[in-house]
């Protein structure tokens, strides 16, 4: 009997004591009906193998383990960056759920949604009463200072049209008529979580600003996109604003929504772009999406309202977060203080300091299409090799500006782009292919198992670590975290592979 | 072990009445039905049952209200998620959009063992992506062709199943015909399952179409020679989370049982297909999988058998019943089994239960766990404030009053807002739900589980389990964190009480 009081085993010590080991053995010789060990190990290696990865780039429909999720998603977390607004998705209520806990496994966090809960009767005579109905209890029990709709594919499905719904429940009395319901339609059958974020922060922008007169000012406004660290990047990011005194607004910020202190009391709601900032940030000299992808159709309206505009692509490293500090200070007007050069300097420093263990080191990316941009210029300035770059919810553009900026690089030379590929793909090439490191999210991890390909979690969704999105990516104290979590990696993979006594650790080196 | 103590009825009802006050008038009126208190069930004999301690009067199994925040999903979980999911060597298409498949991806914590990608499948994501000419042009041409795919690249797996998302039905896709016809021409099992997430009011309906699916695409669909010996028995309805089926099936073995199949934790499809031969289903979950318990009983006369492997108490309880069934001999070895894990019992309980002593706790999980792992809890001395169940049906209320006692609160299908205040009101010393739980919960100071993927840890079940069990409910509540949240230079401490 292996387990005891004095030292309780956790499954995978228990599971591996000889009585449980039997066990297996005999239930999968006795009643699994297996397939010949030597046919299950052809088909192991046969994977590996240049023949299997043509026929898995071949596939036209099927997709294995994608890196994207659907676009409500992408509108539950842009509408948790507003104060006191709740998510009311409308369609299904499975959706929600799945949305919650999603949400919740990546940041730690309670993640705050409501469903219309429709079933068989709404998807014939549509979800109208779902709508009143819900808007009513939602207020009532919520207490919300703005309740933004999202839909399911079921709704998007049946054709429900969301703004005629929410008048029609104002009409009946759900929440009051003045009260902000903003709205997006959110096909999950169309783009990924990406859209969804676009298309709810349309949504709420168009709400408030739709028939209000703009008056040019002088301030900026930031709108992050879908972004996992939001935690840490959106409060660095305000740091470096202030200090350069920037006056500025965040159009969506689920910084403090998702990091909530532990003093006993649980908030429902913190933080968070407020009603009066999004109205106000119709005056704003220009706004900075800082990821293209995330912010497409969103752009286009802020810049139809006379706005200047501009875009990043996830600016993390040394270039990226110039570039993003000098469009704040050609737009502001302020300049780039000393401090900030300072820090600057210190992350360049401590590259240099580590360059020896980071060049012409080869490099798989995943993640949104941003995000993989961003990863792959920073890897390339600590002249690193991405060598494969894949976004399942790349779209062709991005596959030919992720070129481009590979081929101005000689770093990028040997690096290839994969749009709309999935991490079943990303297998065969690691196999055929291979390089040192992958940087992507939690999924990564089978990808590592079965590669040996160490991964580095430095995009959402991280569920199998904590923390980490606490601390930001982006500006030059986040290239610091980029850099020491890439360069941990490097020397624990070093110390793994030089660890055993009297056969390899004559490299077990002290100092690195 | 049975403890003695009586729950704050009084106190209870007027929390009810409190919630209640919260909501438009209508809605009112339809939650007042989901919640109660236990009350005292009477004295009437009933023959040839055991009378329950409690009566859980509660509506169940209905639509939830919109816009209330319920904890519960959908049809697709219930079957691609529950029931199919585990299944080890298939492939489980999340036909639609992209996004279902990905969010229950590897969450269920199903363990099995195989090699993923090669003979097995489940911590894996296979979907159909499905785009907007899908649903305008429909998505059968593309299932055919995934499932060509399939095979292609995945050609060790015994068989697909095609889990509907909420689109298919609402399109018209004929996924039995692409099945059938695919099926024949790859010479192997294919599954359609139309468990849309809008069917029915919860997970549950999405148990009983997986459990109708394996009896209609499964059963006797193929010859196999099956050696069988009068101890076969299935256990049904234990998704190995945690690895819960394999710390049950040692014990079973050890009684001297054959278990020829598990459903659905670590299985094989050879396991379903031969399940109809044993002589015995013993099932855990009844609510996922009672269906096809009925089924096998009337269609094969294979007898079933409800036990519950949470605890000393009803582990004991449940080996012997499970004995009984079969005479002397067999009842003689589980009394051994009983006998060897006492020590290990007695130490668990030594060690744990003056630490857990007297602490309350609140569930709220989802078909089954809600009753099955009260006497867990009691068996170290801790006591049920509350629980109550997010898809559970009439009959489960009914089995509820055998565990709970009086003046437990009950709440059926609970909402976001109802629990919270709850909670908050009864500060229990430990809650057990689910992750869109936890994290409220322990933000007011109140140590939590999780008790659908056993917070990362487990098993629970059987000896074993109940070992890893105590000692994480101690480490959940005895944590010095809880004792952290006040800083010391304000002045009022109202957490001081639930942090001692």
């Amino acid at each position: 009997m292996p387990q005891s009081a004095d030292r309780v085993l956790d499954h995978a010590p228990l599971f591996r004591e000889p009585e449980y080991q039997e066990m297996f053995k005999n239930k999968r010789e006795q009643f699994e009906c297996p397939l010949p060990t030597e046919q299950v190990n052809d088909q192991v290696e046969f994977t590996k193998s240049w023949e299997y990865r043509e026929k898995n780039l071949a596939r036209q429909s099927l997709v294995v383990n994608p890196a994207k999720a659907c676009q409500p998603l992408g509108a539950v977390f842009a509408a948790a960056g507003f104060e006191k607004c709740m998510s009311f998705v409308h369609g299904s209520q499975g959706c929600v759920a799945y949305y919650r806990s999603h949400l919740s496994r990546h940041f730690k966090e309670p993640c705050s949604a409501v469903s219309s809960s429709m079933t068989e009767d709404a998807a014939v005579f549509g979800g109208l009463n779902n709508m009143i109905d819900g808007l009513a209890n939602t207020y009532a029990l919520y207490e919300p200072k703005m309740i933004a709709v999202s839909t399911t594919c079921m709704a998007e499905v049946i054709g429900d049209d969301l703004q005629s719904f929410i008048q029609n429940a104002k009409t009946k009395g759900s929440v009051p008529q003045e009260f902000d319901v903003p709205f997006a339609h959110t096909p999950a059958f169309v783009g990924s979580h990406i859209d969804g974020y676009d298309n709810m922060i349309k949504g709420i922008l168009e709400n408030f600003w739709k028939g209000a007169v703009r008056n040019a000012g002088t301030s900026l406004n930031i709108i992050p996109g879908f972004d996992g660290f939001c935690v840490g990047n959106n409060r660095e990011l305000k740091r470096l604003l202030d200090l350069m005194g920037v006056e500025y607004t965040f159009i969506q910020d689920a910084a403090d929504q998702f990091d909530t202190p532990s003093d006993g009391d649980y908030r429902m709601y913190d933080g968070g772009t407020t009603i009066e900032q999004v109205k106000s940030a119709l005056d704003a000299k220009g706004t900075i999406s800082l990821q293209y992808w995330n912010t497409r159709k969103t752009m286009d309206y802020v810049a139809e309202q006379g706005q200047e505009t501009a875009t990043f692509h996830y600016p993390l490293g040394v270039k990226a977060t110039d570039a993003f500090l000098m469009k704040v200070s050609e737009i502001s007007g302020k300049a780039i203080p000393e401090a900030i050069r300072m820090e600057r300097g210190r992350l360049i420093d401590a590259m240099a300091d580590s360059q020896a263990h980071l060049h012409g080191k080869k490099y798989a990316i995943w993640g949104d299409p941003d995000f993989v941009q961003a990863m792959a210029q920073f890897v390339m300035e600590t002249g690193g090799e991405p060598t494969h770059c894949l976004a399942t919810n790349g779209t062709k553009q991005w596959e030919s500006e992720m070129k481009d900026m590979l081929a101005a690089n000689p770093f990028g030379a040997s690096a290839q782009v994969w749009a709309g590929k999935d991490l079943w793909h990303l297998r065969s090439l690691l196999f055929t292919e291979p390089v040192d490191f992958m940087i992507g999210s939690s999924y990564g991890k089978y990808l590592e198992r079965d590669t040996g390909t160490p991964l580095i979690r430095l995009t959402f969704p991280i569920f199998d670590r904590h923390h980490h999105h606490r601390f930001p990516l982006m500006g030059y104290q986040g290239g610091l975290r980029v850099l020491t979590t890439i360069l941990d990696k490097v020397f624990d993979k070093l110390d793994a592979d030089t660890i055993i006594p009297g056969e390899t650790d004559y490299s077990f080196d002290l100092t690195r | 072990m049975s403890l003695d103590y009586e729950n704050d009825g009084e106190l209870h009802g007027k929390l009810i009445e409190e919630v209640l006050a919260q909501y438009p008038d209508k809605f009112a009126k339809r939650r007042k039905k989901h919640l109660s208190v236990a009350s005292d069930a009477g004295t009437e004999e009933i023959e040839g049952a055991e009378r329950p301690v409690t009566e859980c009067d509660v509506k169940s199994n209905i639509k939830s209200i919109p816009g209330v925040m319920t904890v519960r999903g959908c049809a697709y979980a219930g079957s691609k998620g529950v029931v199919w999911g585990p299944i080890k060597d298939m492939v489980h298409i999340s036909h639609g959009p992209v996004g279902c498949g990905q969010y229950s991806w590897s969450q269920r914590r199903n363990y099995y063992i195989g090699k993923t990608g090669i003979d097995t499948f489940v911590t894996m994501q296979f979907t159909s992506d499905f785009q907007e000419r899908d649903i305008v042009f429909g998505g059968d041409k593309k299932l055919e062709k995934i499932i060509d795919e399939i095979e292609d690249l995945f050609p060790l797996a015994n068989g697909i199943s095609v889990q509907s998302e909420c689109p298919i039905g609402l399109i018209g896709d004929d996924i039995e015909a692409v099945s059938k016809k695919k099926a024949k021409e790859h010479d192997t099992t294919i599954v359609p399952v139309r468990c849309e997430g809008f069917r029915g009011v919860s997970q549950s309906l999405g148990h009983h179409i997986a459990n109708d699916a394996i009896r209609d695409w499964v059963f006797d669909k193929k010859t196999r020679e099956v050696e069988t010996t009068p101890y076969d028995v299935n256990v049904i309805g234990d998704y190995n989370i945690g690895g819960d089926a394999w710390a049950s099936r040692i014990l079973l073995e050890e009684m001297g049982l054959r278990v020829v199949g598990n459903w659905s934790g670590d299985a094989t499809l050879a396991e379903v297909e031969n399940a109809v031969h044993a002589k015995l289903n013993l099932i855990h979950c009844y609510r996922s999988m009672n269906y096809i318990c009925r089924h096998m009983e009337e269609k094969y006369g294979i007898p079933w058998m409800e036990y519950n492997f949470f605890g000393p108490s009803q582990i004991a309880m449940s080996l012997r019943k499970i004995a009984k069934h079969y005479g002397p001999e067999i009842e003689e070895k589980a009394e051994a089994v009983i006998a060897k894990y006492q020590p290990l019992v007695d130490a668990v309980i030594a060690k744990y239960g003056p630490r857990l002593k007297g602490k309350s706790v609140m569930l709220y999980v989802g078909g089954l766990r809600p009753r099955h792992v009260v006497n867990a809890y009691e068996d170290l001395g801790m006591q049920i404030a509350g629980t109550g169940y997010e898809f559970a049906h009439n009959d489960d209320y009914q089995r509820t009053g055998h565990y709970v006692k009086k003046g437990t609160l009950i709440y059926d299908d609970v909402t976001g807002y109802e629990l919270e205040k709850f909670i908050e009101a009864i500060r229990p010393d430990l809650v057990g739900s689910g992750i869109k739980e936890k994290y409220p919960v322990q933000k007011m100071g109140i140590p939590f589980r999780q008790m659908h993927s056993w917070d990362y840890s487990g098993p629970y079940h059987g000896y074993d389990g109940f070992a890893i069990f105590a000692r994480d409910m101690d480490l959940a509540i005895n944590n010095p964190v809880w004792d952290l949240f006040d800083a010391p230079w304000t002045k009022e401490a109202p957490l001081a009480a639930a942090a001692e």
